[in-house]
C-alpha cells in the first residue's frame, strides 16, 4: 500500500482537512464487491437497502390491490376464485403493514436519525445489519410461500379459530405466524438501536427541548414498538404452538380462548397503526419548517402531542372488538379512550396550521404532499372518531367504511408523508433533486387517485358492502361505486408509476443538489449530499434546534481519534460529552446470523426439534460475532 | 338516541370540524402576507391562544360526541320485554336457526328467520366452528358469533318486509355468500309460519317427487340432511323440512326456483366453491326427481 | 459546511462504562422487551384463570418443591453474581474469572431443577390451556436462563484468553450480571403466579 495507513491513536487535531477526509474515508467506507457488500454496517447502505425493499413491498402489495380490484369491480366476477382471493387480500394487508409500512418508518429513520443527531453510525451498526436481512428473509418466505399457493388466507390479524389447526389446514396460518417472527426480529432491533442512538449519540449540546421533532417521533415510535410488538410475538407463538406442539390456548373445548387472541393482537395491532403513523408527523413537522422558514409552533405541545399519543395507544385495542360481545360498559370506557386520541391529533393538526398561517410556505412537491396530507388525514381521523362510537361501529365494523378509514389514515396519513420525504430527502440521498415537475403531476394523480379510489368505499360500507368478500351479488346496489373504485385506483397506480420513473431519472441524471438545497435547519444538511461514510467530518456541536439557521459555519469537536471509528457518547438529557467510543467495523457475522436464525425458524415450522438443533448453529454464529478480533475499536 | 340519529348527527359534526379545518388549512396557504418584518412574538402570542381555543373546542366535541354514543349504547340494550328467543349458529357457511319455545328447541330450520313485527326478539348467538358475525343492517348492528361464548342481540322490525343480512366477519372459502333473510310479519302471518314450520314434512302426493324422496332417502343427502317426518336425520347440514318454503338457495346465492334448486343439486361447488356440500353423482332423472322433492317441502 | 472547532473532546475517556456505554443501554432495553413479554404472559395465566370454573383445570396444584428450590437457588445466585459484577467494575482479572466459574455452575444448577419443574406441573403442555400456559411460562423462563448461561460460558472462556484485560470486557461482564438479575426478578412473579395464585 502506499498510504501508510492510519497510525495509532491519530486524532483528528492533528491533521488538515484533506488528510483528515483521506484518514476518515479509509476508516469508515465500505469497499466495492460483494463481500463488503454483504457485511457492510454502515447505516446509510443499510438504511438506503431497507428503503429500497421496503417500496418494492409497498409496488407488490399495490399490484395485489389491483388484482382484488379487478375481481371486485363487477358482481360475481370469475377472475379470481375464493381461495385465490383470501389469500390475495391477506397477502396485502399483512405485506403493506408487516413488509412495507413499518419497516419502510424504520428504514427511513436508520438512515436519518444519526445523520440528524450528528453522530457517525446508529448505535450497534452489526445489529442493524442484522435486522436488515431478517426482514428481507420474512419477506421472502411470504412471497414465496403466495408464489407457491401457501400464502396465509387468514387476514392481516389472523383471527383464531380460521387460522388455529382446525380449520386453518395447511402450512398457510404458520407462514404468517413465522413471517411476524421475523419482521418483529427485525423491528425490535431497530428500536433498540433507535432509542440508544438518540439517547447517547446525541450531537453535545441537543439536549431534549432541541432534538428535531422527527427525531422525537422515532423516539416514540421506538418505544412503541417495544412496549408493543411482545404482544404480538407472543400471540404468534402461542398460534404457532396449538398448531405444531397441540397446546390449547385458543382452544374453547379445553379451557382456551378465542377472544384471548384479539386482546393480544390489538394489544399489539392498535399501537401498530400509531407506529406506522407517529414518523410520518415527524416527517410533516420537518418539511412543514423548512418549506415555511420557521421552526414548528408549538415545539413542546408537539412533543407531549407525540408522547401522549404514544401513552393512550395503549388504552383502545377493543374499540376493533366492539361487536365481539365485550361488557357493554367496558367498551364505552375504549370509546372515551379513542376519541381522546383526536386531541393530540388536534394539537398537532393545529401547530401545523398555525406554522403554515405563519410562514411563508414555498409550494414544492414535498410541501403539496403535506397539505395532500393534511386536506386526508383530517377526513380519516374524522371516520376514526365515528367508528370509535360503539354503536356507530356496529353497523359500519368490518365493512368498507373501515377499509375506507383505514386507508384513508394509512395512506393519507403516513404514505402522503412518505412520498413527500422522499422528495424532500431524496437529494440527500442521493446528491441529486426529483423533478418538480413530475413530482406536481405525481401529486396530482396520487392525490385525485386517492381519493376517487376510497372515498366511495364510505358509502359502500355504509350501504352494508362487508369487507373480505371475494364477490356480490348482482341484486346489491353496489356494483355501480365498485366499478368506479377499480377504475380509479388506476389513476392511482399512474401516479405511483410516475413517481418511480421520476425516482430512476432523477437517481441517474438529476440537478446536482448540493449541501442543503432546501436551505433546511436540521444537521442532515450540514454535510455533503450524499453524505460522506463517516457522516460529518467533525462531530456536530449545537446550541439551537434549527442549528443551520442560526450559525454560518457549524461548530464542531475536535479530538477524536481518526485510526479506528469513534464517535461522541452524550449524556441523555443535556447531552454533555460523556466518553469518545468506538463504533464497530464491517463484519459478515450478522448475515451468518440471520441465515442461522433464519433455518430455525422456517424449519420450526415443520417440527419442534428445529428449536433444539437449529440454535447451535445461531448460538455458534452470535459468539463468533461478538468474539474480539483485535481491532482497534475493541480497545479502551 | 336512536341509532340512525346518532349516525347522521355524528357524521354531521365531524363533516363540519373537517369543514372548518379546511377553511383555515386554505387561509393559511393562500392568505396575503405584508412585508417579511409581521410583528412576530404579537403573532406567536395570538397563536398561542387560537390554538388552545382549538384544543378546548376539541375535547368539547369529543365530549359530546361520547356522551351520545354512549346513551344510544344503553338504548339499543334495553329493548323491553322479549317476545321470543332464536338460537343461531353459524356454520360454515350458513345460518341453522332453532326457534326456542320456553327454553327448549321448538324446531330448526335455516338462512331464513321469520319474526313478528313490532316485537323484540332475543337472538343467541354461537358458533359451531369460526367466528362469524349476525348482520342485518336495517334492522340492528352486527353481533359475532364467537365459539365457546354465546352472545346476545335484540331483533326488532317496526315495518313487514323481508331484510337482508350477511355474514360480517371473514369466516373463510365462502364468507362471501353467508346471507341470511329476515322476514317481518304480522302476528297472524307469524303464527301461520310458525305452526307451519312446527309441522313435519308433508309425504309428497305427486309420482316425481316420491320419486325424489327416495332418491334423497337413498343417496348421501339423508346422511348430511334432515327432513323431519322421513328417516333422514343429518345434521351436518341445513334442516331442509320447509326448505321449500325458503326464499333462497344456499345461504342467499340464488333465489330459491325449481331451476336454482337442481342447479344447487347437481354442482354446489361450482355455485359456491369450497362449501361443504359435496356433489352427489346422480343421473338427470334422479336430479329432476330430486328437485321436485325438495321443492315440494314447503 | 466549514466546521469552526468549538469544543475539544480529546481528554475523554475512550469507552464509557455503565450508563455512558452504549451497551449498557442496549440490555436494559431488551430487558424491557423481554419484562413485557414476561407480563403478558403473566397476564394471559391470569386471563385464562378468571374464564375457568375451576383452576387448575382438570389438575392438581403444581407441587412446590421444585420451584421453591429453583426460587432458593435463584435467590442464592445473586451474592456471587454482584460480586462478579463488583470485581469486574474494579477489573480485577483473577476474582472475575474466579466468579464468572462459578456463575457458570449456578447457571446450570438451575438448568437441572428445572428439569424437574415440568413434571411439577402435573399436567402436560397438550392437555389444556392450563397447562399449555404454565409450560409456556417455564419455557420462556428457561430460554432466559439458557441464553444468559450461554452468555456466561462464552464470557468465561473470553476471560481466560488474551483478549480478557480490556475495560469492555469488564462492561461486558457488568451487563451479563446485570442481566442475570433481571433472569432472578422475573422469576418471582411467575413462581408467585404458578405456584402461588393456583392456592388461594
Ligand atoms: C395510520 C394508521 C391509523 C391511524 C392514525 C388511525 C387513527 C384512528 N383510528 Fe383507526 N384504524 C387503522 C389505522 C389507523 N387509525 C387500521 C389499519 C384499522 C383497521 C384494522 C383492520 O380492521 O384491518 C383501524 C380501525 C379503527 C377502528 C376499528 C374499526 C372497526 O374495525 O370497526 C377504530 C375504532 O375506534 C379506529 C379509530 C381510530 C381513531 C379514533 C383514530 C384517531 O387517532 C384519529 C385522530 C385524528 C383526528 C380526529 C383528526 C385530527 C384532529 C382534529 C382536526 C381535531 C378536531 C377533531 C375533533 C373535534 C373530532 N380505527
Ligand atoms: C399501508 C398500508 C396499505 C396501503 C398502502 C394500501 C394500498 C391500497 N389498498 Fe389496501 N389494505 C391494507 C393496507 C394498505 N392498503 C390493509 C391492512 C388491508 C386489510 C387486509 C385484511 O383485511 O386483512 C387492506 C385491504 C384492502 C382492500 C379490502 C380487501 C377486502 O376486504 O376484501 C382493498 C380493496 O379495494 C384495498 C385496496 C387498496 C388499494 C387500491 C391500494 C392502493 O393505494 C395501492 C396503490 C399502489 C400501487 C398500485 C403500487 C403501484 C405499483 C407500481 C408503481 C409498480 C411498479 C413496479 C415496478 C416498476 C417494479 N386494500
Ligand atoms: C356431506 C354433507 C352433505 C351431503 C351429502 C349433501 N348435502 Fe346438501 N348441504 C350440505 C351443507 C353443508 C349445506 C349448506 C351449504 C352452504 O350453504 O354453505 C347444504 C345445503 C343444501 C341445500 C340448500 C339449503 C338451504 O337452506 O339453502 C339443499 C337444497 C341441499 N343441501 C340438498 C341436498 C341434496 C338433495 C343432497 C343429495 C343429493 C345433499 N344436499 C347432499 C351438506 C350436504
Ligand atoms: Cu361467516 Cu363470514
Ligand atoms: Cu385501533
Amino acid at each position: 500500500m502506499v498510504d501508510d495507513g492510519p497510525k495509532r491513536d491519530l486524532r483528528d487535531t492533528a491533521l488538515d482537512t484533506a488528510e483528515l477526509d483521506r484518514h476518515l474515508t479509509s476508516i469508515w467506507r465500505t469497499r466495492h464487491g460483494l463481500w463488503a457488500a454483504l457485511s457492510t454496517v454502515d447505516h446509510k447502505i443499510i438504511g438506503r437497502r431497507y428503503i429500497i425493499t421496503a417500496f418494492v413491498f409497498l409496488f407488490l402489495g399495490g399490484i395485489l390491490s389491483l388484482f382484488m380490484r379487478l375481481q371486485l369491480s363487477q358482481p360475481e366476477a370469475r377472475f379470481i376464485g375464493p381461495d385465490r382471493y383470501n389469500q390475495i387480500f391477506s397477502m396485502h394487508g399483512t405485506n403493506m403493514m408487516f413488509l412495507f409500512a413499518v419497516p419502510v418508518m424504520e428504514a427511513m429513520a436508520v438512515y436519518l436519525v444519526p445523520l440528524m443527531v450528528g453522530t457517525r453510525n446508529i448505535a450497534f451498526p452489526r445489529l442493524n445489519a442484522f435486522s436488515y436481512w431478517m426482514f428481507l428473509a420474512g419477506g421472502i418466505l411470504l412471497w414465496v410461500a403466495f408464489a407457491i399457493d401457501t400464502g396465509p388466507d387468514v387476514g392481516w390479524f389472523a383471527y383464531v379459530p380460521l387460522a388455529g389447526p382446525q380449520y386453518g389446514t395447511g402450512k398457510r396460518a404458520d407462514i404468517w405466524a413465522q413471517m411476524i417472527t421475523f419482521t418483529e426480529i427485525s423491528a425490535l432491533c431497530v428500536a433498540v438501536e433507535l432509542v440508544v442512538t438518540i439517547f447517547k449519540q446525541r450531537a453535545p449540546g441537543m439536549s431534549l427541548d432541541r432534538i428535531p421533532l422527527f427525531v422525537w417521533s422515532m423516539l416514540v415510535t421506538s418505544f412503541l414498538v417495544i412496549l408493543a410488538m411482545p404482544a404480538i410475538m407472543i400471540a404468534s407463538t402461542s398460534l404457532i404452538l396449538d398448531r405444531l406442539v397441540g397446546t390449547h390456548f385458543f382452544n374453547p373445548a379445553e379451557g382456551g380462548d378465542v377472544l384471548l387472541w384479539q386482546h393480544l393482537f390489538w394489544f399489539f395491532g392498535h399501537p401498530e397503526v400509531y407506529i406506522i403513523f407517529l414518523p410520518a408527523v415527524g416527517m410533516v413537522s420537518t418539511i412543514v419548517a423548512t418549506f415555511t422558514g420557521r421552526p414548528v409552533f408549538g415545539y413542546l405541545a408537539m412533543v407531549m402531542a407525540l408522547i401522549s399519543t404514544g401513552v393512550l395507544a395503549f388504552g383502545l385495542w377493543v374499540h376493533h372488538m366492539f361487536v365481539a360481545g365485550l361488557p357493554r360498559l367496558g367498551e364505552s370506557f375504549f370509546t372515551a379512550s379513542s376519541m381522546a386520541i383526536a386531541v393530540p391529533a388536534g394539537v398537532q393538526i393545529f401547530c401545523w396550521l398555525a406554522t403554515l398561517w405563519m410562514g411563508r410556505p414555498v409550494f414544492k412537491t414535498p410541501l403539496l404532499f403535506v397539505i395532500g396530507f393534511i386536506i386526508t388525514f383530517v377526513v380519516g381521523g374524522m371516520t376514526g372518531v365515528m367508528v370509535a362510537s360503539v354503536p356507530f361501529d356496529t353497523q359500519v365494523h368490518d365493512t368498507y367504511f373501515v377499509v375506507a378509514h383505514f386507508h384513508y389514515v394509512l395512506v393519507g396519513g403516513a404514505v402522503f408523508p412518505l412520498l413527500g420525504a422522499i422528495y424532500y430527502w431524496f437529494p440527500k440521498i442521493t446528491g441529486r433533486m426529483m423533478s418538480e415537475t413530475l413530482g406536481r403531476w405525481v401529486f396530482a394523480l396520487i392525490f385525485v387517485g386517492f381519493h376517487l379510489t376510497f372515498f366511495p368505499m364510505h358509502i359502500l360500507g355504509l350501504a352494508g358492502m362487508p369487507r373480505r368478500v371475494y364477490t356480490y351479488q348482482p341484486e346489491l346496489p353496489w356494483g355501480g361505486l365498485n366499478m368506479m373504485v377499480s377504475l380509479s385506483a388506476l389513476v392511482l397506480v399512474s401516479g405511483f408509476l410516475l413517481f418511480v420513473v421520476d425516482v430512476f431519472r432523477s437517481a441517474r441524471s438529476g440537478p446536482v443538489a448540493g449541501a442543503n438545497p432546501w436551505g433546511a435547519a436540521t444537521l442532515e444538511w450540514a454535510t455533503t449530499s450524499p453524505p460522506h461514510c463517516y457522516n460529518f467530518r467533525r462531530m456536530p456541536v449545537v446550541d439551537s434546534g434549527e442549528p443551520l439557521w442560526t450559525e454560518d459555519e457549524l461548530p464542531a469537536a475536535s479530538g477524536l481519534r481518526v485510526d479506528r471509528r469513534e464517535l461522541l457518547i452524550t449524556t441523555v438529557v443535556a447531552a454533555m460529552p460523556e466518553a469518545r467510543e468506538s463504533s464497530v467495523p464491517q463484519s459478515i457475522w450478522p448475515l451468518c446470523t440471520a441465515v442461522a436464525t433464519t433455518i430455525v425458524l422456517i424449519w420450526s415450522i415443520f417440527t419442534p426439534w428445529a428449536v433444539v438443533w437449529g440454535s447451535i448453529p445461531v448460538a455458534v454464529a452470535l459468539t463468533v460475532w461478538f468474539w474480539p478480533k483485535g481491532a482497534p475499536e475493541e480497545e479502551t | 338516541m336512536h341509532l340512525k340519529h346518532l349516525m347522521l348527527s355524528v357524521i354531521l359534526v365531524c363533516t363540519l370540524v373537517w369543514i372548518a379545518v379546511m377553511m383555515v388549512l386554505a387561509y393559511a396557504l393562500f392568505r396575503k402576507r405584508r412585508d417579511p418584518a409581521e410583528g412576530k412574538a404579537g403573532a406567536d402570542k395570538r397563536a398561542t391562544i387560537i390554538v388552545s381555543a382549538a384544543v378546548g373546542a376539541t375535547v368539547l366535541i369529543i365530549t359530546g360526541l361520547t356522551v351520545a354514543s354512549f346513551y344510544t349504547t344503553r338504548l339499543i340494550d334495553a329493548d323491553g320485554e322479549v317476545a321470543l328467543t332464536i338460537a343461531i349458529k353459524g356454520e360454515q357457511w350458513w345460518w341453522r336457526v332453532t326457534y326456542m319455545l320456553n327454553g327448549k328447541p321448538d324446531f330448526e330450520t335455516a338462512n331464513e328467520i321469520h319474526i313478528p313485527v313490532g316485537r323484540t326478539v332475543l337472538l343467541q348467538l354461537e358458533s359451531a366452528d369460526v367466528v362469524h358475525s349476525f348482520w342485518v343492517p336495517s334492522l340492528a348492528g352486527k353481533q359475532d358469533l364467537v365459539p365457546g361464548r354465546t352472545n346476545t342481540l335484540a331483533l326488532r322490525a317496526e315495518t313487514p318486509g323481508v331484510y337482508r343480512g350477511q355474514c360480517a366477519e371473514f369466516c373463510g372459502l365462502q364468507h362471501s355468500h353467508m346471507a341470511m333473510l329476515v322476514v317481518a310479519d304480522d302476528a297472524a302471518s307469524f303464527e301461520r309460519w310458525l305452526a307451519g314450520q312446527r309441522a313435519e314434512s308433508l309425504e309428497p302426493a305427486e309420482p316425481e317427487p316420491t320419486a325424489g324422496q327416495a332418491v334423497f332417502l337413498g343417496k348421501p343427502c339423508a346422511a348430511c340432511h334432515r327432513v323431519r317426518g322421513t328417516p333422514s336425520a343429518g345434521t351436518t347440514g341445513p334442516d331442509l323440512t320447509h326448505v321449500g318454503s325458503r326464499d333462497t338457495v344456499g345461504a342467499g346465492v340464488m333465489e330459491r326456483t325449481r331451476g336454482s334448486i337442481a342447479a344447487w343439486i347437481a354442482d354446489p361447488q361450482t355455485l359456491k366453491p369450497g362449501n361443504n356440500m359435496p356433489m352427489v353423482p346422480l343421473t338427470s332423472d334422479e336430479l329432476r326427481a330430486v328437485s321436485a322433492y325438495i321443492e315440494s317441502l314447503k | 459546511m466549514r466546521e469552526r472547532v468549538v469544543l475539544d473532546v480529546s481528554f475523554l475517556k475512550s469507552h464509557g462504562s455503565g450508563t455512558a456505554s452504549p451497551t449498557w443501554w442496549g440490555t436494559l432495553a431488551f430487558m424491557l422487551i423481554e419484562g413485557t413479554g414476561f407480563a403478558l404472559a403473566i397476564v394471559i395465566y391470569l386471563y385464562l384463570m378468571s374464564l375457568a370454573p375451576d383452576w387448575p383445570i382438570d389438575s392438581q396444584v403444581p407441587a412446590l418443591t421444585a420451584g421453591t428450590l429453583m426460587t432458593v437457588v435463584l435467590v442464592a445466585s445473586l451474592a456471587p453474581n454482584m460480586l462478579v459484577a463488583r470485581w469486574a467494575k474494579k477489573q480485577n482479572l483473577p476474582k472475575v474469572r474466579f466468579g464468572l466459574v462459578i456463575m457458570s455452575l449456578l447457571g446450570i444448577v438451575p438448568l437441572i431443577i428445572r428439569g424437574f419443574e415440568f413434571p411439577a406441573m402435573r399436567v402436560s403442555w397438550d392437555r389444556n390451556a392450563y397447562g399449555s400456559i404454565v409450560w409456556l411460562m417455564l419455557g420462556l423462563h428457561t430460554t432466559h436462563i439458557l441464553t444468559d448461561l450461554v452468555e456466561t460460558l462464552v464470557l468465561t472462556c473470553l476471560m481466560f484468553t488474551r483478549h480478557a484485560d480490556n475495560g469492555r470486557r469488564y462492561g461486558d461482564i457488568a451487563d451479563n450480571a446485570m442481566y442475570w438479575n433481571f433472569v432472578v426478578a422475573t422469576w418471582l412473579p411467575i413462581y408467585v403466579c404458578i405456584y402461588w395464585v393456583p392456592r388461594l
